[in-house]
């Protein structure tokens, strides 16, 4: 297969503290790689080591065909990257960010100019484009992080949780650009604490947990292990939490997890168990407060695969 | 998606031209928030003036003449003292804000980010001496030699906080908090500005000081200055000052531009 990149066996120690611990990563040109993973998993530091930006103690990568190590600057020409925290000048207009980076990236200063105003218009940024970095709203930053990274046309995009602390509606139109991005035929990793995230934007799934991979797949692959939907119930009544227990795992067939606070999820697989839910629960009297049909968190996803919560992860 | 944009550009001279692209970007930002060029000017001006009227009778009998040597040891303090608190801050705070990841995610030399910031480090040096060659005059210093050599005397004061600057540019780079930074610089910056020959000839200092202040290169510049701007005997002092402002570039420089490297 013509991989864009790969991984193989990525070790990184920092102290006493092992970020990675034999790390497998790789992913076809022009499709996008969604790595999941909580907190400290380490899919920052993955990404740096992809990136160039930092060396690895043990394993190797190959990105556009290129030792990491042994040919960062080839490596460079290929990529674009888009940190977990904005890294523009912000004390530099949108436009100016870009035109920089164009003229680092060897334009003469009128293409540098011509691929800023180009960038900024299919960001939605004009507005920004005399404004200073450090006024832009959270959003914005992300947008002109993103069309920074993109100045160089990259044949790959490191997308270090692109959408960490952005509103659901902001999150979308992020979403948005990684598609129009991939539709050009771009290769993607995108970074995430959200399965909602990379369930919309990933061809193929990595889950990551302390420093290795614990699950490889399409979304549908993952959807079969850890439920595609979850159901959540709320009863009005917290001492009926236990009923609705009940109620649910024999209705879905798995186990439900009392999540807190009297609320009840259990994963299903798709929406056609709703009507006999509401019904068994409607004989058991049981009143609703909540209920809805979502995917399942990363934490339940996790339950799902390791067997082990939160809690115990810790 | 066939060729690389290796084979679509390639233009000669990379270094130069980063590194002149990361300048402008300093100058700009020096612009728009002139703050630590004003504190470097302001902070040499404040110890002129303070010299100048608390010791100018005791020392030269009068101001105007205690004017004329202090001057060009204010001169050298200026370039040294810009040279060793905002270069090697202004880089620290980048590399913190996560702007230097960016850059070394460019193919780009990785001496360009440090070069440029030098780099304007010297305009901002020429501008905080044009500066302050207006309130020495203002107070009534006088050059007392000819334009070649008042020129002679600015530029050996630049090169030597050029080559100074690489110090603290070694430091911001390997020191990962910026305070540390800015505690060690000025910590540093009282023997090694003080300990000279800025506010009294060496000779008038006790022994253990005269000895600090005989082996202090910023006394070797200081004397080189006033020698250039009053119209002495110039010596072996320019030398010395070329000779230490080297010894300074040649160590610090490579390494400060290894920790770049290093730094993850």
């Amino acid at each position: 297969m013509d991989f864009a990149f790969q991984a193989e066996g990525l070790v990184k120690r920092f102290g006493k503290k092992t970020a990675l611990s034999g790390l497998d990563l790789a992913a076809t040109a022009g499709t996008v790689l969604g790595v999941l993973g909580p907190n400290g998993a380490g899919k920052t530091t993955a990404i740096r080591i992809l990136a160039t930006l930092m060396r690895p103690d043990e394993g190797r990568a190959v990105v556009g065909g290129f030792d990491v190590v042994t040919h960062p600057s080839r490596v460079r020409r290929l990529i674009g990257l888009t940190g977990q925290y904005a890294t523009v000048d912000e004390e530099l207009t949108a436009f100016e960010n870009l035109v920089m980076v164009g003229q680092l990236l060897d334009m003469r200063k009128a293409e540098a100019g011509s691929r800023a105003d180009e960038l900024l218009r299919q960001f939605d940024l004009q507005e920004a484009g005399k404004q200073r970095a450090s006024v832009l709203s959270g959003g914005m930053r992300r947008r002109l992080d993103l069309a920074v990274s993109l100045v160089g046309r990259p044949q790959i995009v490191f997308l270090d949780e692109p959408t960490t602390g952005l509103d659901p509606g902001r999150r979308e139109d992020l979403w948005r650009l990684v598609r129009t991005m991939t539709a050009e035929g771009v290769t993607v990793l995108l970074t995430t604490q959200y399965l909602e995230e990379a369930d919309a934007l990933a061809d193929h799934i990595c889950v990551i947990d302390e420093g290795r991979a614990i699950a490889d797949g399409t979304p549908a692959d993952l959807k079969q292990i850890v439920g595609g939907q979850a159901i959540v119930v709320r009863p009005v009544d917290p001492q009926q939490t236990d009923v609705a227990v009940d109620v649910l795992e024999q209705v879905a067939g798995r186990r439900a997890e009392p999540v807190d606070r009297g609320v009840v999820t259990v994963p299903v697989d798709d929406d056609r168990v709703l009507p006999e839910v509401i019904q068994r629960l409607a004989a058991a009297d049981i009143r609703l407060a909540e209920f809805s049909l979502r995917l399942p968190s990363l934490d339940e996803a996790f339950f799902a695969l390791t067997g082990r919560s939160k809690e115990a992860r810790r | 998606m066939t060729t690389t944009a290796e084979t679509s550009r390639s233009r000669p001279l990379g270094l130069v031209r980063h590194s002149a692209v990361l300048a402008k970007r300093s100058l700009v930002k020096t612009k728009r928030s002139p703050g630590y060029l004003i504190n470097g000017v302001m902070t040499p001006v404040i110890f002129l003036v303070l010299f100048l009227y608390l010791f100018g009778g005791a020392v030269s009998g009068s101001t105007d003449s205690y004017l004329q040597y202090l001057f060009p040891g204010i001169l050298v303090m200026t370039t040294s003292l810009s040279g060793m608190l905002a270069t090697g801050l202004n880089l620290n705070i980048d590399v913190k804000k996560g702007i230097f990841d960016r850059f070394r995610s460019l193919p780009i030399d990785r001496a360009a980010p440090l070069l440029g910031s030098v780099a304007a480090d010297v305009v901002r040096y020429v501008v905080a001496v044009v500066i302050l060659f207006g309130i020495g005059y203002a107070l009534g210093f006088r050059v007392q030699s000819d334009p070649l050599s008042t020129l002679a005397a600015v530029m050996l004061a630049v090169v030597f906080g050029f080559c100074l600057s690489w110090v603290t540019v070694f430091l911001g780079v390997l020191v990962r908090d910026e305070g540390a930074v800015l505690a060690f610089s000025f910590v540093a910056f009282l023997p090694l500005v003080l300990g000279t020959s800025l506010s009294a000839p060496v000779d008038t200092l006790p022994g253990w000081l005269r000895a600090w202040a005989n082996v202090n290169p910023v006394t070797h510049a200081m004397d080189a200055c006033r020698a250039l701007l009053n119209g002495g005997a110039v010596g072996d002092t320019v030398t010395q000052t070329l000779i230490w402002s080297a010894v300074l570039l040649v160590i610090f420089c490579p390494l400060a531009v290894l920790a770049y490297q290093r730094r993850e």
